[in-house]
């Protein structure tokens, strides 16, 4: 699967003031890419990712899926948000169930058990998996989240600051079982996620696509990250390429942030 | 040895620390549950006093003794039935929570759903907006002589007056509630694409039902107020009618008496509500 968008453009209307969020973005993510969307609060890369999963449109531009044209949510598409969103009243399980169920109508009732269950397995969940969200950690909510979303097998999975509620110890363990599930047991190809993290997007991507504040919001610098896979958390702080793009990200993003300031 | 006795220390200290932190935390709870009985008891002995003051100025105004003595009376057979005319008082409160909880379920089946409607549709909020705006602000009993005129029959009239009552803040705190689902739970149901069902089985009925509840327990509040209003005029039952004969007969320790017995039901069914309302809350993640 390939994810190409052209031209895309988007502003949002605060009364007689028009805000300008995205103008002109064009980006394309090869197949089997993991690629991370970063830049300062309010530049527009969550709106880009929500166009991209269906949500919003787009006031001008196109979102493809392998050259079709993306008009609404699909199962091709599954969504990971910031906060955790599982269904309240509904055990673990039940969400992720609910979750293929819905989008995944065509899927039979034995196939459905088995991918909730492997999901929940490799996430670690499936001795909790009659726990209501409310009665397990917040790190346990957000498993269940991308557990939910791998359910659905969708060929893109798209995440929105995945880890930004988690501490520490929580994000670097999920961030393993991530990477883990998208490159050895699931049949998602693509990942797009937004991200604060400078060090996290180095960690876990192909590509870091720069997204520039306003008066221009759109992709001020796509960033390779030719460091091989498997990555180990601890010893890549020490290579070279690491430190290089760190510095790189750094400065985009100071750039950019005193030039909207000013 | 020497690394046992080490490791015996510390654990002892904490221990000990436990132990003294827990009946101390235990003793503050009590100090705080004695001032607060302490300072309601302030509060109720001040409105006695001016009740008792009053009492003494106001020609026939029964003092709080003469209520409490009046109250030990109803209080002792309260579920009498001497026929229609000497009804224990018992009797007459369950009469008129009987007009309340029909009133109040009729408002909850047609409510409810008119809420959910208008809290999800624009169009629906639209359309219901003015009709609410504008008959939301008149009192219910207003209401009495148009269900006479429908049922021909005051004690049922009662009844849709208590319908009234309860069927504004039933409709807007669902509305609101419905209305304010928040945007991941929103945006979780499109991107899984729910159907109608698992939508309204799990996104909103559970992110609306604390706005309901609390919706219940301003109607059931205004409710209890108002059936005694209503029974006042339609003199037929309850124990609105009950105060009314009994000013009627000149026996005011009763009407006192009545009063005191009305609040404490109307703050019961308030305290109901309220352990309702945080049974249906949704506890926060905890992270």
């Amino acid at each position: 699967m390939s994810l190409e968008i052209s031209g895309l453009r988007k502003s949002f209307a605060h009364g007689t003031k028009l805000q300008r969020v995205l103008r002109d973005v064009d980006l394309t993510v090869e197949p089997g890419e993991f690629v991370s969307l970063i830049g300062h609060s309010g530049c527009g890369k969550s709106t880009l990712l929500n166009i991209v999963g269906g949500l919003e449109a787009a006031d001008a531009g196109v979102v493809r899926l392998d050259g079709a044209e993306v008009r609404g949510p699909g199962p091709d598409r599954a969504m990971v948000f910031q906060n955790y969103s599982l269904l309240p009243r509904a055990s673990l399980v039940r969400n992720v169930e609910l979750g293929v169920a819905s989008a995944r109508p065509d899927v039979s009732r034995a196939h459905r058990t088995e991918v909730v269950e492997k999901y929940l397995t490799a996430v670690g969940l499936w001795e909790h998996r009659d726990k209501k969200p409310s009665q397990v950690s917040g790190g346990m909510q957000q498993r269940c989240a991308v557990a939910r979303a791998f359910a659905v097998e969708p060929r893109a999975l798209l995440l929105d600051e995945p880890f930004g509620a988690l501490d520490a110890l929580t994000r670097a363990r999920l961030q393993s079982q991530l990477i883990d599930l998208w490159s050895n047991e699931s049949e998602t190809e693509i990942v797009l996620m937004v991200t604060h993290g400078i060090d996290e997007a180095i960690l876990l991507s192909d590509r870091i696509v720069v997204m520039s504040n306003p008066p221009q919001p759109s992709v001020m610098a796509v960033i390779d990250v030719n460091i091989a896979r498997p990555r180990d958390r601890v010893s890549i702080i020490d290579s070279a390429e690491f430190r290089r793009i760190q510095e790189q990200l750094l400065e985009l993003l100071i750039v950019d942030g005193e030039r909207s300031v000013a | 040895m020497t690394i046992t006795i080490d490791k015996l220390v510390p654990v002892a200290i904490g221990d000990h620390s436990e132990e003294t932190a827990a009946p101390g935390r235990r003793a503050a709870a009590l100090r705080r549950l004695t001032a607060s009985a302490a300072w309601g008891g302030v509060g109720v002995a001040t409105f006695v006093a001016i009740w008792a003051i009053a009492a003494l100025r106001v020609d026939q105004l029964p003092s709080p003794a003469a209520t409490l003595t009046e109250l030990r009376h109803q209080l002792a057979d309260p579920f009498r039935d001497n026929g229609p005319n000497d009804l224990g008082i018992g009797r007459q409160i369950a009469s008129s929570l009987g007009r309340v909880f029909t009133g109040f379920g009729l408002a909850v089946v047609v409510g409810v759903p008119i809420g959910l409607l208008i809290g999800t549709s624009r169009r629906a909020w639209q359309a219901a907006n003015p009709v609410i705006q504008l008959l939301r602000p008149v009192s219910p009993l207003a209401w009495f002589p148009i269900w006479l005129v429908v049922f021909r029959d005051s004690l049922t009239a009662a009844t849709w007056v208590i319908f009234v009552t309860a069927l504004w803040p039933l409709v807007i705190n669902t509305a609101a509630g419905a209305a304010t689902v928040p945007r991941d739970q929103r945006n979780v149901a499109r991107v899984f694409r729910f159907g109608r069902r698992t939508y309204l089985r799990h996104v909103l009925v559970p992110n609306t039902l604390p706005s309901v509840v609390t919706g219940m327990r301003l109607s059931m509040g205004t409710a209890w107020m108002v059936i005694v209003a209503v029974e006042m005029m339609s003199s037929k039952a309850g124990v609105g009618m009950f105060v009314w004969n009994a000013y009627n007969a000149f026996d005011f320790a009763q009407v006192t008496a009545a009063v005191v017995l009305i609040g404490i039901v109307g703050f019961a069914l308030d305290l109901a509500f309220l352990r309702l309302g945080k049974a249906v809350a949704l506890e926060e993640h905890h992270s």
